[in-house]
């Protein structure tokens, strides 16, 4: 598995506690240029807002090779610490058939799943396992409403919580359009998927993608050509979740049935 | 039940098995409305100068005030860390819709107590010249150490009174508005994301205020068997149906627009409202707390009905508005998490009672209020003319 470039130098910079900087030039003035310009994030280019730092991470889901298994729903519980009912990472099973759509994700997928009853499996025309996660948007709306900037967006494209700064008041939980989010029932901050940030900042790959064993997930960096990601992101073979949300995110699907929502 | 999206059985986000904003965030904008009503009266009678008005205008103002003290304490409890909250007012995120109320808010509250401090600073230093010992030092205190009064003092304050209650009036618009923002931003959520939410937020705090302060005041004046005012109440009817008129119709028109639209957004309340939110939205909010309210209050102003017959229809009419803006808050808060972001499934909201959340800190949280309003009326003169004016 190809190691990761570890250079997050300019993560740590942060883009909050600008309140002086604002106050100064007019919180008016500050707010309308702040409104996130929706035609220019999704006239993206070359497809993505290259910002300016040496990587730009993305992640694929293959839906075609995901079989259901929940390791990665497993491996991101222990390497997070995440509470029990609650999930940043999380599988679900559909199944079409003539009469709607059947979707389940029991305890987030993590054990796997079950056989559909009997009288689903007559109808179905076909099954596939879709895993979710926090996309990590371009344009994320978790952190626009955050009311003291303790969520952010770092330059190399992780969308990250300060869990000594946030006040735990859910409203980025709302604003999610993915339920990516949820409140840690232990720690009483915001919590969601990081993409295994600490992992990835020590050459790693994020634990999902690690426990993956037919390789549905896939992270990388979009600025390095060689890596799988930009491969796939250049064929444009791919979807994202919720594109009328214009949210832009960073976790592309391949083979994304038009059923999932 | 039919579920949303061709669902077969309902699935719902493994995240969003929790109402995050539960009752208690739904006490905040009540709240936060009740001020807003209560001051647009005051400023009826300060600024606007309504007659009828003249002799509540102080009471509207107190009652104001009673309610501002508490508007951000829901939001204190529902914080999973609540000992940050001061971060909001020093380093705000200035993209977030919610960064700002800190200050909307205080300054809000600040205004309220100037305006009340100068109306009622010839009663402290009455009441400092005519008491001793410990009284004396804490009417001293409310003085602020004035403790002479001049005619030309008076002329002064009058100035200063109508300036604030004139700027109160936009003030308590951005601060009810702005929390109809605070929803009505929100595109992840069909049931809030609206331009109207913050007009309709307004208009429903205006009816909760008033509606409020008519069921205060006959509750006062019948028990302290004081008379009461019938010209004022009628009068004070008109303004709460006409107002409610026009709050009604727009939070009506929200769902006819999103039905005839027929597009994504009806896709997911049409569930919602056939769904989860029938009994407590289509059923008593709309079908009995509005329609009724609106021909009970209807006949109180056209009609020549007056003496007790008119103050029983018009406090029972103003109770099912009280009622109405409370549902109201609650199902737009709880009612646009009852549809998972999967839009295939409805989520469950367990009622709570003696949680952080739950139903007797909401119910305690929304008595402070009274029992605040109480401690202070037995201080200092609420239906009174205070003697500067």
């Amino acid at each position: 598995m190809k190691k990761l470039v570890s250079d997050f130098s300019e993560l740590d910079s942060g883009s909050r506690r600008k309140f002086l900087q604002y106050a100064m030039s007019g919180a008016a003035t500050i707010l309308m240029v702040q409104m996130p310009d929706a035609a220019a994030i999704q006239g993206r280019g070359k497809g993505w807002k290259q910002m300016s730092t040496k990587h730009q991470y993305a992640y694929v889901i293959d839906i075609n090779k995901c079989i259901g298994w929940g390791g990665c729903v497993r491996a991101c519980g222990q390497e997070n610490d995440v509470p029990e009912g609650v999930f940043r990472t999380w599988v679900e099973r559909y199944v079409l058939t003539e009469d709607g759509v059947y979707v389940d994700s029991p305890k987030g997928g993590s054990e796997g799943f079950e056989p559909v009853s009997a009288e689903i499996q007559e109808k179905a025309q076909r099954s596939f396992f879709v895993p979710k996660m926090c996309n990590h948007c371009e344009n994320p709306p978790c952190v626009q409403v955050c009311p003291v900037g303790a969520t952010y967006k770092s330059p190399e494209g992780f969308v990250l919580i300060d869990h000594d700064y946030c006040l735990g008041c859910a409203y980025c939980v709302q604003a999610c359009p993915y339920g990516a989010r949820f409140i840690n029932t232990e720690k009483h901050v915001s919590d969601k998927c990081t993409w295994c940030y600490h992992r990835v900042k020590q050459g790693n790959q994020p634990a999902c993608v690690e426990a993956c064993p037919t390789g549905a997930r896939i992270f990388g960096d979009l600025m390095d050509p060689e890596s799988d990601v930009s491969q796939i992101f250049n064929d444009s073979q791919w979807m994202v979740l919720k594109p009328d949300m214009y949210t832009s995110p960073m976790c592309f699907y391949v083979e994304l049935p038009r059923e999932v929502v | 039940m039919d579920l949303p999206h061709g669902a077969l059985v309902n699935y719902i986000f493994p995240n969003n098995e929790i109402v995050w904003w539960s009752i208690l965030i739904a006490v905040y904008p009540y709240i936060t409305g009740l001020i807003a009503g209560a001051f647009v009266v005051s400023g009826l009678a300060h600024v606007f100068k309504i007659k009828e008005f003249k002799a509540i205008g102080n009471f509207a103002l107190i009652a104001a005030f009673s309610f501002g003290l508490f508007a951000a304490v829901p939001l204190l409890f529902h914080l999973g860390q609540p000992q940050r909250a001061y971060e909001i007012y020093f380093t705000p995120h200035l993209t977030s819709a919610m960064s700002i109320f800190g200050y909307i808010y205080t300054s809000y509250l600040i205004l309220l107590m100037l305006e009340i401090w100068l109306i009622y600073r010839p009663h402290f230093i009455q009441k400092f010249n005519a008491t001793t010992g410990l009284q004396r030092q804490i009417w001293y205190i409310l003085t602020l150490g004035v403790t002479t009064y001049h005619p030309n003092s008076a002329k002064i304050d009058q100035k200063l009174i109508l300036f604030l209650a004139g700027i109160g009036i936009p003030w308590a618009f951005v601060l009810h508005g702005y929390v109809g923002f605070v929803f009505g931003s929100v595109k992840a959520i069909a049931w809030w994301a609206s331009p109207l939410q913050p007009v309709i937020f307004l208009l429903s705090a205006i009816v909760s205020g008033m509606a409020m302060l008519m069921v205060m005041y006959s509750f006062i004046k019948w028990w302290s068997k004081a008379a009461y005012d019938y010209a004022m109440v009628k009068k004070f009817i008109a303004f709460l149906w006409g107002i409610f008129i026009l709050a009604f119709v727009l939070e009506i028109l929200e769902v006819l627009f999103a039905r005839y639209e027929n597009g994504h957004h009806w896709a997911i309340i049409e569930p919602l409202l056939n769904g989860p939110l029938f009994g407590s939205y289509v059923i008593i909010q709309v079908l009995v707390l509005s329609f009724i309210p609106v021909f009970l209050l209807g006949y109180v102003v056209l009609s020549s009905v007056n003496g007790k017959k008119m103050l029983y229809l018009a406090n029972l009419g103003s109770f099912m508005l009280v009622l109405q803006v409370l549902f109201m808050r609650f199902n737009v808060v709880v009612g646009g998490q009852l549809i998972s972001k999967s839009e295939r499934g409805f989520v469950d909201y367990h009622w709570e009672i003696f949680g952080r959340e739950g139903i007797l800190v909401s119910a305690t949280i929304l008595a402070a209020p009274f029992v605040t309003f109480y401690l202070i009326s037995r201080f200092i003169p609420i239906f009174e003319k205070p003697a500067q004016e």
